[in-house]
């Protein structure tokens, strides 16, 4: 099943390739023209996501650089003790919606710290690899179009992360614990 | 987002003063900034390359073809699009990307989905319904293939690091579908 899929994820680019420009050919589309014309736009959207990306990034990488979330962390590791998250688990779940880079880099201390056949490393790998760094993708999604009211979008992606979080305690301490 | 960018900020500040991290929220501040810049425009060349695919397809008709075969399906949850609606090819093609674990992909066609539906959007600088609901899809990550995590647990030496595979899809199955539900919900209270 994995072997399957992960076959199929190195297959895909270049069978979505080959597709679109055999497709082309066949409509006898000028794919070079075509492709360059599209392409141009790629630096525009790059642009137009800085200012978003700068506010972001800046507020979240300030907020880890304080100690806010190892705060945060050690005082919910009292109430959620009967759940048996490890310490280390915990601020690396604060930090999963607030930043990729730096949610792999406490994941890969975590494999180091407490050895890649630990609990903390499982529950660590469940989460990282079944979410994503919710507030990037809403800065970049949203300032590629010059959206300024986002409404209930950030409060929806909050809401998933959370219970994608609860979902993978639970489901981990069945199958790991 | 306004409230939640000023409170970030101003919790950092706080947090510097009592713990006297000061000058590493100073620090993390310069860097990031730079940082923000950099990952932009390491963003161009994956954003050229893909909308210049994706303007072949479009130009050969494919983006179409494929939007009417997919419709049905895509129009369950995105209701306020048209049949034939160029979006409805981004959002599968984004949807796709972001469950093989193709992230470099998926943005692309994110962006993609997003100029879409923001043709039709009265008012540009405020979501849609159907924005907001694909945002949702994207943050909550559905992903069938989590490459990083497997690649790090790899290099760890993990005797059998494809064991998080199942759990890692039923947590983000779970999320996935309640992000829609929840979505779905708040375009009610939220016009």
């Amino acid at each position: 099943m994995t072997e399957i899929l992960s076959t199929i994820s190195i297959l895909i680019i270049p069978a979505l390739i080959s597709i679109i420009l055999v497709f082309g050919m066949i409509k006898k589309v000028d794919c070079y023209a075509s492709f360059t014309d599209g392409a141009k736009e790629g630096f525009n959207v790059a642009v137009r996501i800085i200012p978003y990306l700068v506010a972001i990034m800046t507020a979240v990488a300030m907020l880890r650089a304080s100690g806010a979330i190892e705060w945060l962390a050690g005082l919910l590791q009292t109430p959620l003790e009967a759940l048996k998250i490890p310490a280390d688990s915990l601020i690396l779940m604060v930090t999963r919606s607030l930043s990729g880079s730096a949610t792999l880099g406490i994941f890969s201390d975590i494999v180091n710290t407490n050895g890649v056949e630990s609990y903390a490393a499982k529950l660590s790998a469940v989460i990282v690899g079944s979410s994503e760094t919710t507030f990037y993708v809403l800065a970049v999604y949203f300032g590629a179009i010059g959206i300024k009211k986002m409404r209930h979008a950030v409060l929806t992606g909050i809401l998933a992360d959370l219970i994608g979080i609860i979902a993978a305690v639970c489901i981990c301490k069945m199958i790991f614990l | 987002m306004n409230y939640i960018w000023i409170f970030l900020i101003l919790i950092s500040f706080v947090f510097g003063l009592i713990n006297s991290t000061m000058q590493e929220v100073v620090g993390a501040l310069l860097t990031s900034m730079k940082q923000a810049v950099t990952i932009a425009f390491s963003l161009i060349g994956i954003m050229a390359f893909w909308l210049g695919i994706m303007n072949i397809a479009k130009n050969s008709g494919l983006i179409e073809t494929l939007a009417k075969f997919i419709s049905p399906i895509v129009r369950l949850i995105f209701k306020d699009l048209k049949k034939d609606d160029p979006a409805i090819s981004a959002i599968a093609l984004n949807f796709t990307a972001n469950a093989l674990g193709l992230a470099n992909a998926a943005t692309p066609f994110g962006i993609k989905a997003m100029e879409d539906m923001q043709k039709n959007n009265e008012n540009k600088e405020r979501a849609t319904n159907g924005m907001c609901t694909f945002l949702a899809m994207n943050t909550a990550g559905f992903q069938l293939v989590p490459t990083s995590v497997l690649a790090i647990l790899t290099a760890s030496g993990a005797k059998n690091p494809t064991e998080i595979i199942l759990p890692a899809i039923m947590v983000t199955s779970i999320a996935f579908i309640s992000a829609i539900i929840i979505s779905k919900i708040f375009e009610r209270v939220f016009r």
